[in-house]
């Protein structure tokens, strides 16, 4: 049941990774980066991290992808025209090349680590939102602060580059 | 005090939370201390202050060190260390930071963009390069590079209503956006290796697999790539004319010091700690893009006409110098590579400082003939620019020489030959460029006589960076010393 | 046989399958019940002609929705048109998943239930905006960005909100919450010296905002935008939108009631003596006495039909309200009759909502949000941890 399940939505994952990449029209792009993230949650919540599902559902398919959504309706960005410039050939031999050089780097990676034992899915039991919280704030507790700078130097930027005339 | 925070955390973080304090104080202060636009020059004295609180709490972790005879104190769990790396290079970013927020007052009110948020802007920029000079957590790394990049991509795009400014800060967000991508997908496959985020871990881990295993391989080559991109190296140097160009000179000045300093710090915390087990497969990368950068930098220099683009040029040549320092490795290069950092610093700061004040109401003043003459009209800023000049091709007495020579020393050290003779051939090359703008000064016609941009600031700016420039070249000894004590472990 | 029953899917799949039968006429009622009683507020009468007292309307407009034309604007992207109302629904219903009805009765207990809530919540504003964006028109388009704009500014507060009330439970867990709150003894709402009463009123106006309803109904303030991001849709796909708010209003008060008014346990939980009286007493007055109290209206009613119809609903709730003196009924069903019951109330404080207050405008909408909610809901979290920590 897990493995279906895993399997199912590594491939949805990943099919709508690609299609980000192939769709023309921008909307069409981030419903499928909804996609992903969305398999994702699952592929987290399979690995039996709830917390860091839940947390990637709200953080990255709710709320900055209707931030996106926002952005790219609010430029009213249509699908890009086709690039003259593009020769067939680039795709003739890119894909496959790229296709070569993907299988290359997977079967190097697969070689090089050790059998893995095969994963127990659901046997990880610290994903649950008081081990997320301990280790944001005992191990990770100075990034975690930093970020706050990062949050406010983002807000800073956002004023800076927005303000209004005024003075 | 708790034990979520112990003292020693807080005696390790100390000058980056008095940064982060003083950046929000330096927010608040625009608007309840000096409301008025014709006083909010004086923000500059708030910065100076924080500077210098951050340089006591400095020399308090260096008395401390040198008095307990400690080679470093780490703290919150080894996600940060102070050590004498970390403590030199934040020398670095203070003199950096305050040289250049001396200046920028002048500048930013002839481009009538004169705002607090800058000053804050920079202070919290100088925050994330303190993470990156101590930290030792791939997340502290991690955020702490975010947090000074984010900054810079504000700050590229300072002027608002500049076409050219906006499209630096937009090819600057972007492409180091996507290297940052690249960075944190290396740094996902190191933290795959061991399963910690720690260096020493990763360290252990890397050196325990050999370098030419295909992970460590993939994860050495794509945190290069994001960590040569951010020291502009060839061939990922492509941002940094184009933002060198648009950004609001003091930017590029700081953004060629600061930013360039602050990601050789984390380059070398990273390649000579985690990674140096990994030798092997990096050194002839980096001898490849060494090189690359030097032949790049170099020969595009030559066709610049615009100051700027010349200057990013030849920072994109001098991070290829520098990186020779890694290639060799052994002590006389990793203190090359501190002392060339140094002299950069002031040398190329110099010279953007000449190029600030060129900048005067109505004249852009960046090109090369906008120079034209300037003996003539302004001989201090032409000899301080000469000497600026002779430092960066590298000429004796100035302080360029000295970084130049502890480079190549190592270099013969450990027999990298060919590297040296090919280093000291684009010396020659770079002599060209360099003197073109020095015959420039000293030949040709002048093309106005619209007084250079001056000021308090600039007066002790230019001062400073051209007395170290001189000094360091005459008398090295003291900083050869300090460089010396701050990397000796 | 008995292994079916026995398979720890057995409940969740057919609490799945009542849910989603059953909701549909159950938010077919709740519309019932707002125009009835928003008659009322105004002095008239409501839906009368479809059964006793309209008491069949809801069943009609179902089917009025079904049978209409399915009309797609020429130049809409077919694809996101048809998929935005189903993105709203699948949210909204997948977020009833983790409410615990009572202990036992309850699809799943996640250990993270309140975030699994509001995850659901903030992928349910794509549905709106891109609703909004596939129409290609004006008014969808604005009435999706201004909605998108207020969903995502509310969300802020409303879990601001939520934090308060999780860092006085002390778990995510939606069954834990009220546990907890039997274990404490108090609701949620009066917890930490009643200190929670804040965070509770914070989270009823941003809950309200998040579904959209008066007075944050800007995104389909009719007067400016038509119909807001839903102008352009019609039939079916308009009934999945209602569907979709009235879920949306339906899973808001559950989780508060959850969160503040003690779930399914009665009122003064830890009180020995009342649970005679509160348990026995309040539903059999509630269905009883609503029986008996329908019998002078079906005398005035002047079909036949309509008369047979009320007087038998009026027996049937008599009925009820006896059935539930039986001890093993009532210990069975009063979990669920209180959590309904409560629901029902908070409900019943939207329509109110709906019937008083005029809408605001745009900018004091954000003002509300951005200016005094949220800066309110951090003062919450420190407050209570201060009181948590007084209390520990």
């Amino acid at each position: 049941m897990d493995v279906i399940l895993f399997l199912l939505f590594a491939a949805i994952a990943v099919a709508c990774g690609v299609n980000l990449v192939v769709q023309k029209h921008p909307i069409a792009s981030a419903l499928s980066l909804v996609g992903v993230m969305g398999s994702l949650a699952v592929l987290y919540l399979l690995l039996g991290a709830e917390f860091i599902a839940a947390a990637q559902v709200i953080v990255y398919a709710g709320a900055i992808m209707v931030l996106f959504l926002f952005v790219i309706m609010l430029l009213n960005a249509g699908g890009e025209p086709k690039t003259p410039g593009k020769s067939r050939m680039a795709g003739l031999l890119g894909i496959p090349l790229m296709a070569v050089l993907l299988g290359l780097l997977s079967y190097l990676v697969q070689r090089a680590l050790p059998k893995p034992a095969g994963v127990t899915f659901g046997a990880f039991t610290g994903g649950k939102p008081y081990d997320v919280g301990k280790a944001i704030f005992t191990e990770y507790m100075l990034p975690f602060e930093i970020t706050s700078v990062l949050i406010l130097i983002a807000i800073l930027g956002a004023i800076v580059l927005a303000r209004k005339e005024i003075d | 005090m708790s034990e979520f925070y112990t003292s020693t955390d807080h005696f390790v973080l100390v000058p980056a939370l008095l940064l982060a304090l003083f950046g929000c104080f330096v927010l608040l202060a625009d608007f309840l201390v000096f409301p008025r636009p014709k006083h909010r020059r004086y923000v500059v004295i708030l910065v100076a202050l924080g500077e210098a609180f951050t340089g006591a709490a400095l020399w308090r972790q260096h008395s401390f060190l040198s008095a307990h005879d400690l080679a470093s104190v780490s703290a919150f769990h080894g996600s940060l260390v102070v050590d004498g790396m970390s403590i030199f290079f934040n020398w670095i970013f203070i003199a950096a930071v305050l040289l250049v927020a001396l200046v920028s007052y002048r500048y930013l009110e002839t481009e009538q963009e004169h705002r607090a948020e800058y000053y804050g802007l920079m202070m919290l920029a100088q925050c994330g390069m303190f993470f990156l000079a101590a930290g030792t957590d791939l997340v502290t790394l991690f955020v702490g590079l975010e947090l000074m990049a984010v900054s810079f991509y504000v700050m590229v795009g300072f002027l608002r209503r500049d076409k050219r400014s906006n499209e630096a800060a937009m090819k600057y967000l972007l492409l180091g956006a996507f290297s940052s991508g690249f960075l944190v997908y290396g740094f996902s496959l190191l933290y795959g290796l061991c399963g910690s985020t720690r260096l020493d871990r990763i360290g252990e881990a890397v050196t325990e697999r050999g370098p030419f295993d295909p992970i460590v391989f993939l994860a050495l080559t794509t945190t290069a790539v994001g960590l040569l991109f951010k020291v502009s190296a060839a061939p990922f140097h492509m941002w940094a004319p184009d933002a060198y160009e648009g950004a609001p000179t003091t930017v590029t000045a700081f953004l060629a010091v600061g930013s360039k300093a602050a990601s050789f710090a984390f380059l070398m915390r990273m390649f000579l700690y985690p990674l140096a087990g990994a030798r092997p497969a990096w050194e002839p990368i980096l001898i490849g893009v060494a090189i690359l950068s030097m032949t790049v930098g170099n020969l595009a220099a030559i066709t610049q006409n615009n100051l700027k683009r010349l200057l990013a040029y030849s920072s994109v040549s001098h991070a290829g110098y520098i990186l020779l320092g890694l290639v060799a490795g052994n002590e006389t290069g990793i203190k090359g590579m501190a002392v060339y950092i140094l002299v950069y610093l002031f040398m190329t700061l110099g010279a953007f400082l000449v190029v600030v004040a060129l900048r005067r109401k109505d004249l852009a003043g960046e090109d090369v003939d906008d120079l034209a003459g300037l003996i003539h009209k302004s001989p201090v800023e032409a000899v301080l620019m000469l000497i600026f000049m002779l430092s960066l091709a590298g000429i004796p007495p100035t302080a360029g020489f000295i970084g130049k020579y502890f480079i190549f020393l190592s270099l013969i050290e450990t027999g990298h030959y060919v590297l040296a003779v090919v280093a000291t051939l684009y010396v020659a090359v770079a002599i060209y460029y360099y003197f073109r703008i020095v015959k420039s000064m000293f030949v040709g016609e002048m093309t106005d006589t619209v007084p250079l941009m001056g000021g308090f600031g600039m007066r002790i700016a230019l001062g400073v960076t051209g007395v170290l420039t001189l000094l360091i070249g005459v008398y090295p000894e003291p900083f050869l010393q300090f460089a010396q004590t701050s990397l000796g472990r | 046989m008995q292994a079916i029953y026995q398979s720890p899917l057995f409940l969740p799949l057919v609490m799945t399958v009542v849910i989603i039968g059953v909701f549909p006429l159950l938010a077919g009622y709740i519309v019932l019940v707002e125009r009835k009683v928003l008659a009322d507020f105004q002095v008239r009468l409501g839906p009368m002609r479809v059964g006793p007292h309209g008491l069949l309307q809801p069943i009609a407009d179902a089917l009025k929705l079904l049978l209409k034309e399915d009309i797609i604007p020429t130049n809409a992207d077919k694809f996101i048109f048809w998929m935005a109302p189903v993105i709203s629904t699948f949210t909204a219903l997948t977020a009833f998943a983790v409410l615990p009805f009572t202990e036992q009765l309850r699809v799943a207990d996640v250990n993270v239930g309140l975030l699994v809530v509001s995850a659901m919540s903030s992928v349910g504003i794509l549905g709106i905006i891109l609703g909004g964006w596939a129409s290609n028109s004006h008014y969808p388009l604005l009435g999706g960005l201004r909605s998108a704009a207020q969903l995502v500014s509310y969300e802020v507060a409303l879990g601001l909100a939520l934090v308060s009330g999780v860092m006085s439970a002390g778990t995510l867990s939606m069954v834990g919450i009220v546990k907890t709150q039997l274990a404490r003894g108090v609701w949620g709402a009066f917890d930490n010296f009643g200190f929670m009463l804040v965070p509770f009123v914070i989270y009823i106006i941003a809950a309200t905002a998040e579904t959209n309803r008066a007075p944050f109904d800007l995104p389909e303030a009719e007067s400016e935008l038509v119909a807001g991001f839903h102008t352009e849709y019609s039939g079916f796909r308009w009934a999945l939108y209602f569907l979709a708010e009235y879920a949306n209003i339906f899973v808001v008060s559950s989780v508060a009631v959850t969160l503040f008014l003690g779930g399914w346990l009665r009122p003064f939980p830890s009180v020995k003596w009342l649970e005679i009286p509160l348990n026995y007493g309040v539903p059999v007055l509630l269905f009883a006495g609503s029986g008996v109290a329908s019998f002078p209206l079906a005398k005035r009613l002047k079909s036949h039909i309509h008369r047979v119809g009320l007087i038998g609903m009026a027996m049937l709730l008599v009925l009820l309200g006896l059935l539930l003196l039986v001890p093993a009924v009532n210990a069975a069903v009063a979990g669920f009759f209180w959590f309904f019951v409560k629901v029902s109330s908070l409900v019943y404080l939207m329509i109110w909502f709906r019937g008083t207050f005029p809408r605001f405008r745009y900018d004091q909408l954000m003002n509300i949000g951005w200016k005094w909610l949220i800066p309110i809901g951090m003062g919450c979290i420190l407050v209570n941890a201060l009181l948590g920590l007084a209390g520990a």
